[in-house]
């Protein structure tokens, strides 16, 4: 359980709480290497490495926003995946049926992202967590889940 | 919750970890923990004595299930399987939570959250620990065939190396001849060997070869298939050719720094790199010259392109200060009395190499020290060129050296090959060369099973170190393809007949046509094969009854996981 304190010094102010689905064989691997670069982005992004992330239930995305979870970051692998050529498809698909599940919640659907992290998206992966989290603060508490 | 009985593991490792997660603090918050019989720090959980500690713990605690808390899993998920297999435990009752690379090193600026965060990952590993299975793995046949990409020394001494080892070998090199950057040196340090009769050497032993074959003017454009059993296609001039592989070695060697217009007096008269120095210096015989005109006097500039906080590369490519060093006694032997000033920041002639720089001192050569700060100056001056240097050691006094030559001695820069980066999609690390998966204790290999890397192309190396590199790729490789089979993950998809209606979706779903119909008491369901499945999981999100598992990341070890590390907002 992480409890969503207001006491953080001053300069981190609240932090959005991300889940990131990432993938054990490649975007891991990025994400990985963002920090061993020590590049920084927020301690409210966990993770839960998947095989592909054709793999993922939009029920877990549900799930998560319902345990308190500000956003769903899907770490996909593009065209990388090893195993499926039209895994960008396959995850978008998976996307847009946990988005409308998230709309009839009343959940913002702009609450879950998905962006290829290949294995040396180190940079690209930090730069998508300071944006996430700021389009996750603009977006305020009111369409959370719950 | 069930009986599960669980030994959790913090590792500190040595200070990456402890210095910004409190791991006293995780193990406190998780030692109360339902399932956790046993929870421990240690400062480097890899070490034997806490691998022995841990098989003690699962044989004396009788424990079922582990969690070790430490680095990435690319680096160390084998090591812990290893432990529990030596401990009677089935190896995928483990569990490794990426305390490292995914929490302390990203987190750096904020330990106390860094904590927080480290708590609630090792709660999500006890949660996943809760719920694994025993499994076991599958086998597939693999290919005595090894694809080299590159032929220059690397490419060539793993060929041979894997030759003799009784593996077959394709090279494939982009050039339209083999041999590579050694293939056109002459005298080369330490021992003045000479790089064309060594290239030459290498190829005649390969031409008696019977099961090595090098395709000049080749690129690799597509690779597929597993590891021990990859499909590649090489265009050979054109014509594309199949090739059916086990193991791919990549030795595409390196390029050098080029400086910019006017960095140094680059582009002016007389201002050369340090490789057109020492093709200078390979080639004719008696005193140098340089452009139909005498060369008296020698002026080198050290770390072009190297170590520099702006422009260039960040590294120190190590190999060029002894080159230079070497090319120098070449060309004081050809030209006595010659003139040579060697404008450094720090000289790193490592290991045996400090007596290059100890003859050259010997025999004249000058050595002056300036900073990074205040770079020598290269102007044109009465014909020639006026090098402008601060001696630091000489109390930063101004000297201008009237030189006939001025050379650049440059770094070396990793080869950018788009197309292979992309068809093999091994990872680059920030230097831009090719990464391993750790530089000490998995040096040759990629994340990429099956995929090895050597040579020049992995960090600046001089030959000798590209040549050893290669023959640990070769052995990895051969370790490999010796064995005769590989053990697949049995990381798979799997269906609950109980709950399955058949609907043919994840049949459909499924690319590797791995799920077929089987009939079960009078209804009929569908089935995963165990050997085509590659355990992408695509076909469970399309299940409408949510019939389909995949081993290891399973819909109950996703939940308690996302329960472990639920948000509250207060």
């Amino acid at each position: 359980m992480i409890t969503q304190t207001k006491d953080r010094p001053e300069e981190v102010g609240i932090q959005p709480h991300i889940l990131v689905f990432s993938t054990s064989t490649i975007s891991d691997i990025g994400i990985d290497l963002a920090g061993s670069s020590h590049l920084h982005y927020s301690p409210t992004v966990v993770f839960i490495p998947v095989s592909c992330s054709s793999g993922i239930r939009p029920e877990w995305i549900l799930y998560a926003l319902g345990r308190g979870f500000d956003g769903v970051f899907i770490a996909a692998d593009g065209t990388d995946c090893p195993f499926l050529a039209d895994c960008t498809d396959r995850t978008a698909r998976i996307v847009g049926r946990a988005q409308d599940l998230m709309r009839e919640q009343g959940i913002a659907p702009e609450r879950l992202k998905m962006a290829a992290i290949c294995s040396v998206c180190a940079e690209p992966f930090a730069r998508h967590m300071h944006q996430f989290a700021e389009s996750l603060i603009a977006l305020g508490s009111e369409s959370r889940a719950g | 919750m069930n009986d599960r009985r669980l030994g959790v593991y913090i590792c500190y490792c040595g200070g990456n970890i402890s210095d910004y997660v409190d791991c006293e603090q995780v193990r406190e918050a998780v030692a109360g923990e339902p399932n956790v019989e046993v929870a421990k720090t240690t400062m480097f959980a890899c070490s034997d004595a806490t691998q022995q500690e841990i098989i003690d713990d699962i044989q004396g605690l009788d424990l079922d299930g582990i969690v070790v808390a430490s680095c990435s899993p690319t680096l160390h998920l084998m090591t812990f399987r290893g432990v529990a297999e030596r401990a009677g435990l089935n190896p995928y009752q483990y569990v490794q939570v990426n305390l490292r690379e995914q929490c302390s090193w990203a987190h750096t600026d904020l330990p106390a959250l860094a904590s927080e965060k480290a708590v609630a990952m090792v709660r999500a590993g006890i949660a996943k620990a809760r719920y694994t299975e025993p499994l076991q793995k599958t086998r597939i046949e693999t290919v005595p065939r090894v694809l080299v990409v590159g032929a220059g020394i690397t490419g060539l001494r793993a060929a041979l190396a894997l030759s003799d080892l009784g593996i077959s070998v394709y090279v494939a090199e982009q050039q339209e001849r083999a041999g590579g950057w050694v293939g056109g040196f002459g005298s080369m340090y330490p021992h003045d060997g000479q790089g064309r009769e060594l290239i030459g050497s290498l190829l005649t032993e390969i031409e008696r070869r019977d099961n090595i074959t090098i395709y000049t003017s080749a690129e690799l454009v597509e690779k597929s298939g597993n590891v021990g059993d990859f499909s590649t296609t090489l265009e050979v001039s054109g014509e594309r050719i199949t090739l059916n592989v086990g193991a791919i070695i990549v030795a595409t060697g390196f390029d050098v720094y080029q400086p910019e217009a006017g960095e140094y007096g680059h582009g002016s008269a007389d201002v050369i790199t340090l490789p057109e120095f020492k093709q200078l210096v390979d080639e004719g015989e008696g005193p140098l010259e340089y452009r139909g005109k005498p060369v008296r006097s020698v002026a080198y500039v050290y770390c072009v392109g190297a170590r520099c906080q702006s422009n260039g590369n960040g590294y120190c490519s190590r190999y060029c200060c002894n080159a230079a060093m070497h090319a120098a006694l070449v060309a004081g032997r050809r030209s006595p009395g010659l003139v040579q000033y060697h404008l450094y920041r720090d000289i790193r002639t490592y290991g045996k190499f400090e007596k290059l720089f100890e003859q050259a001192r010997r025999e004249g050569s000058v050595f002056i020290k300036f900073t990074e700060q205040d770079p020598p100056r290269v102007e044109r001056y009465n014909g020639g060129n006026r090098v402008t240097v601060k001696d630091v050691l000489t109390e930063n006094r101004e000297l201008e050296l009237d030189t006939d030559l001025v050379v650049l001695i440059t770094a070396m820069e990793p080869r950018i090959n788009p197309t292979l980066s992309e068809v093999l999609k091994i990872p680059v690390g920030l230097d831009g060369f090719f990464k391993e998966i750790h530089p000490k204790l998995r040096p040759v290999e990629t994340v990429i099973d099956g995929v090895f890397i050597a040579g020049a192309a992995q960090a600046p190396r001089n030959s000798a170190e590209s040549a050893a590199s290669a023959l640990s790729a070769a052995a990895k490789s051969a370790a490999l393809l010796k064995r005769g089979f590989v053990e697949l993950e049995p990381l798979i998809a799997t269906v609950d007949p109980d709950v399955c209606t058949w609907c043919d979706d994840c049949s459909t779903a499924c690319p590797y046509e791995a799920i077929e119909r089987t009939p079960y008491g009078d209804r009929e369901v569908a089935i995963i094969s165990e050997a085509v499945c590659k355990g992408c999981g695509a076909c469970a999100p399309v299940c409408r009854v949510g019939a389909i598992d995949l081993r290891g990341s399973t819909d109950r070890q996703i939940k308690a996981m996302i329960d472990a590390m639920e948000v509250v907002h207060v």
